[in-house]
């Protein structure tokens, strides 16, 4: 078993885009959850509504870059307003189920047959990339981060991936220490109490569930762009699942909480998995199948996610008295 | 679109249902007299062709009307697949031809046997293409004549069948749906790991029966066994020690989306990625006029139904349904009147675990399939029907379920069917915008 293989292959995941779309969309979820209490199970609807509306005006109307992106951005807006009304007067398990269902709406309405000219069903689409990759300033070549070589590609989408993270926690960093910020806190401490003061209480959920949506659309194309190819099946309530159990483990009203806590989980992912299949290769686990070892990674996951829960809800960076719950 | 937007409207559905339930019972011992004996179609292997096979489980089907009324004897065929085979339409016109697997195939009306004077409207394909759509039937049909159709009769023949398939569908949703809600009701907490209780009952049924080679029924017995076993595990070693630390009811939530997830995981772990068929999963189809059903969907219809009528009577009836009850509505005031809540809450948990099982099995046959990802797909639509019936009542769940179970089934009608679930959860949405507390729930403030 090549350790160093192993260690080199889990830094790798440590600095993927897949990390960075990740670490943006729990960014998101911090805003909603963490900062403002809203439960937002649908976080990976709202990444669905930023990559098809990436893929989609690109495809289907030839729109640049810039307008792609403008698009996504402003479908997330109208998802979250959409979304917003009918639930965020509700209380938390009902916005959860709510949120859920949408985005399962939208997963059935992107796979559905009836639309296949527009979003390719199941099969999704492919091949809108290009825009993205034609800004792409690096010469064609090897480029080594770290011990990591890549193409010129590769080198590309890290760099404005993980750009965009560090853009987007500095705004919400700002946005949570500012007087917005603290009544968003308020919200989520005793909502009675800051409407009493005359807050609108509706309004300020509404606007952290647009923010933390739109980073979440902004997550969606940063996720489908190293792919090349979006595909429905990719925007299921796991992946929901999965960003929780990222913004628990880094700390839920944290900034960089989300970021550590993407970073840990693939990293964690990668170490077993080069661990678990060395292991089965050179014949040591012989219960297990490669295919059953993947499997094993996510029931450790989901253990994770009820341990955290359950004795450290603050995650790795959090405060205990910040918490979305007593 | 069906809108339930008044509770009298509801009550017309549903008396309608009863209604067609009724007539499905009474006219069930007449109907089985002239169907074949049921065919053992587990192992089915290459058919001769042209062969009128009942024992699919997939079909093509359609009505054929004139002017005049039904047009009995006319042969149509159906190509593809590597399948061929012809049905004659009956006395009501109605015709179904059996096909072994989902896809597409080309219809044809054989014109040389219509009778005289009749003959294919204007604009009508013959043959035509026929594509499966995730359902098990398939709907063609051909108009005769200058565009005169008896179309009404045709659609209230689909409204019909649509609406028992739906309402079997809705009881068994009902099985997860009660559990769900009294679990809420009486601990407050969102279970996302239901699902996961749904799919282990089916699974283990399977793993009775076809590892270890059990006969169905004590295998279905078992997985039932094993769902209780299951819901007296988690609470046992999950849910009341987090109760008594004073969790709160997010944090518990969140815990159940992490069960959820390692269960979901443990069972394919076990149990592998591919969908496995229970034995008897294809059955003969059972024809009621032009309103069919499969002999699966009765049975799964009439057991959810009797289950249903049991749980309301030890509901309404026993001490224990009554200290459950009285749980759900104020755990502190039946603490104090000498209820021992943690055993009630145990026994809901039992309960409410093998109900799920059955609903699982139930799911199992109505699907029909084993998947590792079963319950999760229904999770949402029980989730809906809870919801709608309001949370933590259980009748509110069992009239919820059904509501969302006739309107999948009914929705294919319109809607495409890889959508009939969207329509489900968009009452969701729409029901918590109007009346948030459900159709059966109090009018408290719940925000």
């Amino acid at each position: 078993m090549d350790f160093g293989n192993i260690l080199i292959n889990a830094f790798g995941e440590m600095i993927s885009p897949t990390t960075a779309a990740y670490a943006l969309a729990a960014l998101g979820l911090a805003v909603h959850f963490g900062y403002s209490g809203l439960l937002n199970f649908g976080q990976a609807g709202f990444m669905a509504v930023g990559a098809y509306g990436y893929a989609i005006s690109t495809l289907s109307f030839g729109a640049p870059l810039p307008v792609a992106v403008l698009v996504a951005v402003v479908a997330s807006v109208l998802f979250a307003i959409i979304l917003g009304i009918p639930t965020l007067r509700l209380r938390a398990d009902y916005l959860a189920i709510v949120t859920i269902a949408a985005a399962e709406i939208i997963r059935y309405i992107v796979t559905t047959n009836g639309l296949t000219d527009i979003t390719g069903s199941a099969n999704g689409l492919a091949a809108f990339e290009g825009g993205f990759f034609g800004l792409n300033p690096f010469p064609q070549g090897t480029y080594n981060v770290g011990p990591l070589g890549m193409n010129e590609r590769d080198l590309w989408i890290r760099i404005v991936a993980w750009s965009v993270v560090t853009i987007a926690c500095l705004l919400v960093w700002l946005l949570v220490r500012s007087p917005w910020g603290r009544v968003l806190k308020g919200i989520r401490e005793d909502e009675n109490a800051v409407r009493s003061l005359g807050k609108n209480v509706y309004a300020y959920k509404m606007q952290a569930l647009i923010i933390g949506g739109v980073l979440g659309s902004i997550a969606g194309i940063i996720f489908t762009l190293p792919r090349g190819a979006v595909q429905p099946a990719n925007y299921a309530t796991e992946l929901t699942f999965f960003l929780y159990t990222c913004l628990l483990l880094g700390g839920m009203a944290t900034v960089l909480g989300p970021v550590v806590g993407a970073m840990i989980f693939w990293v964690v992912l990668s170490l077993t998995q080069g661990i678990l299949y060395g292991l089965i290769e050179t014949g040591t686990i012989t219960f297990l199948t490669a295919s059953q070892a993947g499997q094993l990674r996510y029931i450790l996951v989901g253990v994770a996610l009820m341990l955290l829960m359950i004795f450290r809800p603050q995650g790795v960076l959090g405060n205990k008295k910040e918490l979305a719950f007593a | 679109m069906i809108t339930l937007s008044t509770p009298a409207r509801i009550r017309r559905s549903l008396l309608l249902v009863l209604g067609l339930l009724m007539l499905v019972l009474l006219g069930a011992p007449a109907a089985q007299a002239s169907l074949p004996s049921s065919v053992p179609a587990v192992h089915q292997t290459q058919l001769p062709a042209a062969t009128q096979a009942p024992q699919f489980e997939n079909r093509i089907g359609g009505v054929l009307r004139g002017a005049d009324g039904p047009i009995a004897g006319v042969t149509v065929t159906a190509k593809g697949n590597g399948f061929e085979g012809e049905a004659t339409s009956g006395p009501n016109g109605a015709w179904s031809i059996g096909v072994p697997e989902q896809g597409t195939y080309e219809v044809e009306v054989d014109e040389g046997t219509l009778p005289e004077g009749v003959a294919l409207a204007e604009g009508q394909e013959n043959p035509r293409q026929v594509t499966f759509a995730n359902t098990s039937s398939a709907t063609t049909l051909f108009l005769f004549g200058e565009g005169i159709v008896s179309q009404q009769a045709t659609f209230l023949d689909t409204l019909a069948e649509r609406a028992l398939a739906g309402f079997s569908f809705g009881l068994l949703l009902a099985l997860s749906a009660v559990g769900l809600s009294l679990i809420f009701g009486t601990t407050g907490l969102t279970n996302f790991a239901h699902g996961e209780m749904v799919t282990v009952g089916a699974v283990l049924a399977f793993a009775f029966s076809a590892t270890l080679g059990l006969p169905i029924g004590v295998a279905i017995v078992l997985g039932v066994i094993g769902g209780g076993l299951l819901g007296y595990v988690q609470d046992a070693g999950l849910w009341k020690p987090l109760r008594h630390r004073g969790t709160g009811l997010v944090p518990m939530m969140i815990v159940s989306i992490g069960l959820a997830l390692a269960l979901r995981y443990t069972i394919q772990f076990f149990f592998g990625g591919a969908t496995q068929q229970l034995p008897g999963s294809q059955s003969a189809i059972i024809e009621f006029g032009s309103v069919a059903i499969s002999r699966n969907n009765l049975t799964s219809l009439i057991v959810s139904l009797v289950t249903i009528l049991l749980v309301a009577f030890l509901l309404l009836r026993t001490r224990i349904g009554k200290a459950t009850r009285a749980v759900a509505d104020n755990p502190a005031l039946a603490a104090a009147s000498g209820i021992d809540v943690d055993r009630v809450i145990r026994i809901v948990w039992v309960v409410g675990g093998m109900l799920a099982a059955l609903g699982g099995i139930l799911w199992a046959y109505y699907r029909p399939g084993v998947s590792y990802n079963m319950g999760q797909q229904i999770l949402l639509l029980v989730f809906a029907g809870v919801t709608l019936g309001g949370l933590g009542t259980v009748f509110g769940a069992l009239v919820g379920s059904i509501i969302v179970g006739l309107f999948v089934e009914i929705s294919t009608i319109w809607l495409e069917a890889d959508l009939k679930y969207v329509g489900a959860l968009l009452i969701l949405i729409l029901v918590l915008l109007f009346r948030p507390q459900g159709i059966l729930g109090r009018s408290e403030r719940i925000g």
